[in-house]
């Protein structure tokens, strides 16, 4: 595993992701957040994950973010004065991270490298896929028809009559 | 040097912290939105991190609970986007904090 790659994806993700959450217009946000989804998908191929990596680019990158554009689009016209920093938020997830840093730190069994493995092909994800996790990916097919309804009907537009 | 699994989790650690900033200082809805779409991507990290580096990465479990976590984010993204869609229709605004008819 590389170390000059990890450091400059690491700089990438996290300045990508502090322009999108700091950033005033929406827009700017959304395509900042595309720019730090892409390079936790570079992680992802980092760690030999190629499948769950181009699975992020396509529905992060390709779907999310469209969708987001999307709906700003369609929320235009609403026109949100510039916004004070609101400091309790930012001092609760300063504390959270110091939290979770101290955690991380603290256990000794997490200071482990990466031994070599075989790459993980999309064949052998496949076949995982189909053989010993079908009832989930089935659940999840659900779960995706299900989401795609209510978000029509969410969105669909009242007819005349029924109003 | 490589990357330990100490690096990863702590690069982990900050997405999640910055989407925790988007998602409590923003008062724009669609920005509330963005930030959880981080905190999920920083935990979908987390178990691609845990698999490669745990004691079995032949057996491709993380690889899977990431797989389906990102397909539950993308239908979470995507009925979330069309409430914003729905709310801004009814009450003209994006604004969660005059989202306030259900205040006692």
């Amino acid at each position: 595993m590389n170390s000059t790659a990890f450091v400059i994806i690491a700089i990438l993700t996290l300045a990508a992701a502090i322009a999108a959450a700091s950033l005033s217009k929406l827009i700017h946000a959304a395509l900042s957040l595309a720019v730090a989804f892409v390079g936790i998908a570079a992680f992802y191929f980092l760690l030999g994950a190629e499948f769950v990596g181009l699975v992020q680019v396509f529905v992060y990158v390709g779907a999310v973010a469209v969708l987001i554009v999307f709906t700003i689009l369609l929320t235009r016209r609403d026109a949100i004065a510039p916004e004070r920093f609101n400091w309790p938020g930012v001092i609760v997830a300063l504390a959270v991270f110091a939290g979770l840093i101290w955690a991380i730190y603290k256990t000794p069994v997490l200071s482990t490298s990466a031994g070599p493995i075989e790459p993980l092909t999309v064949k052998r994800v496949g076949q995982v896929l189909m053989l010993d996790y079908v009832w989930p990916l089935q659940c999840v097919g659900l779960l995706l028809t299900a989401a795609l309804i209510g978000a029509v009907i969410l969105v669909m537009e009242e007819s005349d009559e029924e109003r | 040097m490589t990357p330990t699994l100490q690096i990863f989790l702590s690069v982990s650690a900050a997405l999640f912290s910055i989407g925790l900033v988007a998602a409590l200082s923003r008062r724009h809805a669609i920005f509330i939105l963005i930030g959880i779409e981080m905190m999920l991507a920083a935990a979908n990290l987390n178990f691609v991190a845990f698999w490669r580096f745990g004691p079995d990465p032949q057996q491709p479990t993380g690889v899977m609970v990431a797989i389906f976590s990102i397909a539950i984010a993308a239908a979470e993204a995507a009925v979330g986007l069309a409430l914003v869609i729905a709310i801004y229709r009814h009450y003209r605004t994006t604004n969660v904090d005059q989202l306030n008819q259900l205040k006692g």
